[in-house]
């Protein structure tokens, strides 16, 4: 017979039911979203790509920033105090071979600096400047050449008649 | 997320996108195939030039030649030095692309399209040596700032095209005429559409010269684009950067042009000379114009070693901007002595000229073959850096090579 406890807690029994699935639900929603905030691609649903044809293929970067034998490989400058900085302001419009094929003190490169705002929209240095002169200063120095140098680099071989 | 995977990701619209292209056949593409555009990039592929050169610079591009691969008497492009200021241009309509006359000194403003350039004027043919003017600028010392050249950045094609002075004339130009600037396609390294990367040019007696060509085709072929497809100015025998490519635009002004790096210390050197590493106002500094008297031995290559009794065959090219060569000598003793070699007439006026010689050497032991060139004024190579200057041009100091005997 029905009464009104009965009812009552038929009433909490299904408003329980209720809660617990829309509980279900949300998990269910929320953990759909996190898992596509990891895998936007939904990759893990896709069969596997294929393989690339390129013939050389470039490795997949384990360190992006990685040096070797005191050389920053991705951009062949040397290691040293203020690296990640001369990397990221000085690499964005030119090359990086641009600055290590150069050799300036530090008002020369502050010079260049300046040259680089004024005509080639570099943007505002800020404190970075001083780092950025000191790194280039100290391992991009000027040595001395005199006015003509030796023949170096030569690779002897046999001149055939 | 690095760009092989989000190329993979990315869909044939946004590899278009990327390239600044359209992908045509794209649909026929095969499924993981990366476009040459978007690969790690072989420049030597990429622009056809020999694997031996030298690139001094991938953004913007800057290869240089070697001594030995310049051996041609007509340069092919495999062996062209490259040297760019901006990004070279991505999408070429011929179909599309102008050539348009402006400035203070023309009588209105006048374009042509390529067709109309080749069928309202006559084609001529020349070989031109263009040479950069900070060729050699890895000498300097103290050290001068730019791409480190050695001696390779030089060439002497055959360009064909029409005279400028042809279609100047038929544009029309008013008395007050002093210069003329060039605008072109590339894009500056920054980004900003607003900015050319380079804008030089030339006095009006320069432009109206019968070898001053707007060129549309090197060595009987399309120009290839690094080289200034579909249209370059060429101007032999001055500074490389004058000869404008991928030409959209000549201002005729009534003023010394004043476009990027036309100004400041740019293609200039002391008015007055210097000691080294003096700091020089940009208002004692003069335009540079015809390059100086130079030469280069292109065979053997540098570092040959020969048996005690041979003699030795080698050969090069000598030019002397807007002059002709009229000696070239030889030395294997460090300057000491000089003797004559065979020395032959240029293909055209500003055309380089070949050179050759025949030695043999006294005795076992190191030797350095020393050319020297001079020009028709009289004006001959120095052995030792010739004057210093704040940006490093105009080095035409004597070519050497290293030979041994044993």
């Amino acid at each position: 017979m029905k009464t009104p406890e009965n009812s009552f807690e038929q009433s909490v029994r299904a408003i329980s039911r209720m809660m617990g699935l829309i509980f279900v639900m949300f998990l269910f929603i929320g953990g759909g979203l996190v898992y596509l905030m990891i895998d936007p691609t939904l990759s893990a649903f896709q069969s596997k790509p294929e393989e690339t044809l390129i013939a050389i293929a470039p490795p997949e970067e384990d360190d992006f920033d990685k040096i070797e034998n005191g050389i920053h490989l991705r951009t062949g400058f040397v290691e040293g105090e203020g690296l990640m900085t001369v990397v990221n302001n000085c690499t964005n419009c030119h090359s990086a071979k641009l600055v290590t094929q150069n050799r300036m003190d530090s008002e020369g490169w502050r010079k260049t600096i300046k040259w680089m705002q004024e005509t080639q929209n570099l943007w505002d240095l800020g404190k970075n400047e001083d780092i950025i002169v000191d790194y280039l200063a100290t391992y991009y120095a000027p040595g001395k050449k005199g006015r003509r140098q030796n023949l170096a680099n030569i690779e002897w071989y046999v001149l055939e008649d | 997320m690095n760009r092989r995977k989000f190329v993979q990701n990315s869909g044939l619209g946004a590899m278009a996108a990327l390239l600044g292209t359209e992908i045509v056949f794209g649909n026929t593409l095969p499924k993981g195939y990366i476009p040459l555009g978007l690969q790690d990039p072989d420049p030597f592929k990429m622009f056809d030039k020999n694997p031996e050169m030298l690139v001094l610079n991938d953004k913007p591009w800057n290869i240089e030649s070697l001594a030995h691969l310049l051996d041609d008497r007509v340069t092919p492009n495999r062996s062209m030095f490259i040297r760019n200021n901006g990004i070279i241009p991505q999408e070429i309509d011929l179909a599309t692309w102008t050539l348009t006359f402006d400035g203070e000194s023309v009588r209105g403003k006048k374009s042509y399209t390529l067709a109309d350039l080749k069928s309202r004027f006559s084609q001529h043919t020349y070989q031109l040596t263009i040479e950069c003017g900070g060729n050699g600028r890895s000498e300097f010392n103290p050290p001068a700032k730019g791409n480190q050249w050695s001696v390779g950045a030089v060439h002497s094609a055959e360009w064909t095209g029409v005279r400028l002075r042809d279609v100047l004339e038929d544009v029309g130009i008013t008395s007050d005429a002093v210069y003329i600037g060039f605008h072109a396609a590339d894009t500056h390294l920054s980004g900003d559409p607003k900015k050319e990367p380079i804008s030089r040019g030339f006095p009006i007696a320069k432009a109206m010269q019968d070898e001053t060509l707007l060129a549309f085709q090197m060595n009987g072929k399309d120009i290839p684009l690094a080289h200034g497809y579909p249209l370059r100015l060429v101007a032999g025998g001055w500074p490389a950067s004058t000869s404008g490519k991928w030409l959209t635009g000549i201002s005729v002004r009534d003023k010394v042009h004043d476009g990027p790096k036309m100004t400041g210390t740019s293609y200039r050197v002391p008015c007055l000379p210097v000691a080294p590493g003096t700091e020089v106002a940009d208002e004692d500094m003069c335009i540079i114009e015809s390059m100086p008297v130079k030469s280069l031995i292109t065979y053997p290559k540098t570092g040959a070693t020969l048996s005690q009794g041979k003699s030795l065959s080698f050969r090069g090219h000598a030019w002397a901007g807007e002059l002709e060569v009229t000696r070239m000598e030889y030395s294997i003793d460090f300057g000491s002595n000089w003797k004559e070699c065979t020395l032959e007439a240029p293909a055209n006026r500003l055309a380089w000229q070949h050179f050759s010689g025949e030695t043999r050497f006294p005795q076992k032991g190191y030797y350095e073959v020393w050319v020297r060139a001079t020009d028709s004024r009289g004006n001959a190579q120095p052995m030792v850096l010739p004057g210093w200057n704040p940006k490093g041009y105009l080095n035409n100091a004597c070519h050497r090579i290293a030979v041994k005997v044993s």
